[in-house]
């Protein structure tokens, strides 16, 4: 039986973890994630998680601390967000080119400057490329599904590559969502226990741990890092299905697909603006406009094959970017979705919109918007690219 | 492509072709075991642990690792280590 609560996204990352079991949890409090600190703080007090819990002074111990622990055989847990995120960047990297299956929750806030704390894509997305496997949220019961896969899905031996379960700042971590709670002996069961061999700190068997390495050889662990991203894409799908045969919830796997099969205009999407994507979605459709929407779960691995299979019949694309690419005009998730489709064999339409920086909505009706430029280019008229949803305009 | 061990990442026991920094020396510290007095300041000073103890308590300088930056002859208070060229190296 699964117990039915009321929670929001940060303790539905905490409970998620909590499930899973860590043996070594270590965090610094940055805004929107600190509850999720406090959470776990708690659990442990409690009695309710029995695990290491280091309260470091700042986020690259933090990560320092998870990543010894990995080292060391233990399974792992941490949280961050935003300028947290940033100061952990030096082992951060090293954590996934040292292979160590650390899960990490980051709650997505904006980058500064200017000052913000509120809710954007951008800490996570410009890390996109530092070798962790990174999934996006849509709700509280996808968070708190995700972090409790994630483990399955790092610790996997095809994988053995850190995850992070990314969730939109206040959208997700301080809205209160009905959330199913799995039973704590199933979880335990799904997840297995973990055991280091590939590394492993150990007095018997002494390793060498980071070496300096010449070129050549650093170019074969970056090619077997690579091939790891690769086999996750058939991991995660097979972990998602494995999870929706034993709790009933199923997420589609890298992508999800709503009412695309046919749609001639589809939407892009990534996190919690996709619940108004869908919602636009259905609106169009009743006015007889054959809309869709593909929303991005993992952004690393890309998903390339399911993203060009999804939108092999659109007449026109539309990526809506919570993010930006300095240099490119346009948003994040629009150049990576435009890389996917070179040499698909026809060109449409293609419209990069950002919305939702520092926080503001991005409302249904913005999105019916996007559908309705969507389908004035199809037909032809020129559109402006990128599109700026600015709140006041709508 | 063809790979050269089985290990995921930089970490492992055999075959993990360990760099020995040790190769990049021009100048190489030699220690004169009369004139050393066992001080062992030279064994706290150096930045890459190159210095070991003897059980005797008396020092040796393991050249894997050192690069001969020097800081060990510039610690002896007796002078006891000097630093030589690599000439048969260079």
């Amino acid at each position: 039986m699964q117990i039915v609560d009321v929670m929001n996204g940060n303790m539905a990352a905490a409970v998620g973890a909590a499930l899973a079991k860590p043996e070594v949890v270590a965090a610094y409090p940055i805004t929107p994630q600190t509850p999720v600190v406090e959470y776990l703080t708690d659990f442990v007090v409690n009695g309710k998680l029995d695990a290491a819990m280091s309260e470091v002074e700042s986020e690259l111990s933090a990560m320092s601390i998870v990543s010894g622990a990995s080292l060391a055989g233990c399974r792992t847990f941490t949280a961050t967000a935003s300028q947290g995120l940033a100061l952990m960047y030096e082992p951060y990297f090293r954590a996934s080119t040292l292979r160590l299956p650390i899960v990490m929750a980051i709650v997505n806030r904006e980058m500064i400057s200017p000052q913000s704390v509120w809710g954007g894509q951008q800490d996570a997305m410009s890390v996109r490329d530092a070798g962790w496997l990174q999934v996006y949220a849509e709700d509280n019961q996808e968070i708190l599904d995700l972090t409790i896969q994630a483990f399955r899905v790092a610790e996997d031996k095809r994988v053995l590559l850190p995850v992070n379960v990314c969730f939109d700042g206040f959208y997700l971590s301080h809205m209160t969502e009905r959330v199913l709670i799995p039973e704590e002996d199933e979880v335990t069961k799904f997840v297995g226990k973990y055991k280091g061999e590939h590394i492993l700190l150990d007095p018997e068997r002494p390793m060498a741990v980071d070496p300096l390495t010449n070129g050549e050889l650093l170019m074969e662990y970056r090619c077997k890092h690579l091939l790891a991203q690769q086999a996750a894409l058939e991991v995660l799908e097979a972990v998602d299905k494995e999870y929706g045969e034993r709790f009933g919830r199923s997420y589609g796997g890298a992508v999800e697909e709503y009412r695309s099969d046919d749609a001639d205009y589809i939407l892009i999407t990534c996190g919690s603006i996709s619940g108004a994507a869908k919602d636009a979605v259905d609106l169009k459709r009743a006015e007889g406009v054959k809309a869709g929407l593909v929303r991005i779960r993992w952004v690393r691995p890309f998903p390339q094959q399911r993203i060009r299979k999804a939108l092999a019949g659109a007449k026109a694309i539309a990526v809506v970017d919570k993010s930006v690419s300095f240099g490119w005009n346009s948003g994040i998730l629009s150049q990576e979705v435009r890389g996917a489709l070179y040499d698909q064999g026809k060109a449409v339409p293609f419209l990069s919109v950002i919305g939702g920086l520092g926080g503001e909505d991005v409302s249904v009706s913005m999105m019916q918007d996007v559908i309705g430029r969507m389908v004035r280019a199809a037909a032809g008229e020129s559109f402006e690219s990128p599109l700026w949803l600015m709140p006041s305009e709508y | 492509m063809k790979f050269r061990n089985d290990y995921a990442g930089p970490i492992g026991v055999e075959g993990i072709h360990v760099l020995n920094t040790g190769d990049w020396r021009i100048n190489r510290p030699l220690l004169d075991d009369e004139t050393c007095m066992k001080c062992g300041i030279c064994f706290l000073y150096c930045p890459v642990n190159s210095i070991r103890r003897r059980e005797d308590g008396s020092y040796f300088i393991c050249y894997d690792y050192c690069k001969g930056c020097g800081i060990c002859a510039h610690e002896c208070k007796k002078k006891a280590i000097t630093m030589v060229p690599e000439e048969e190296k260079y």
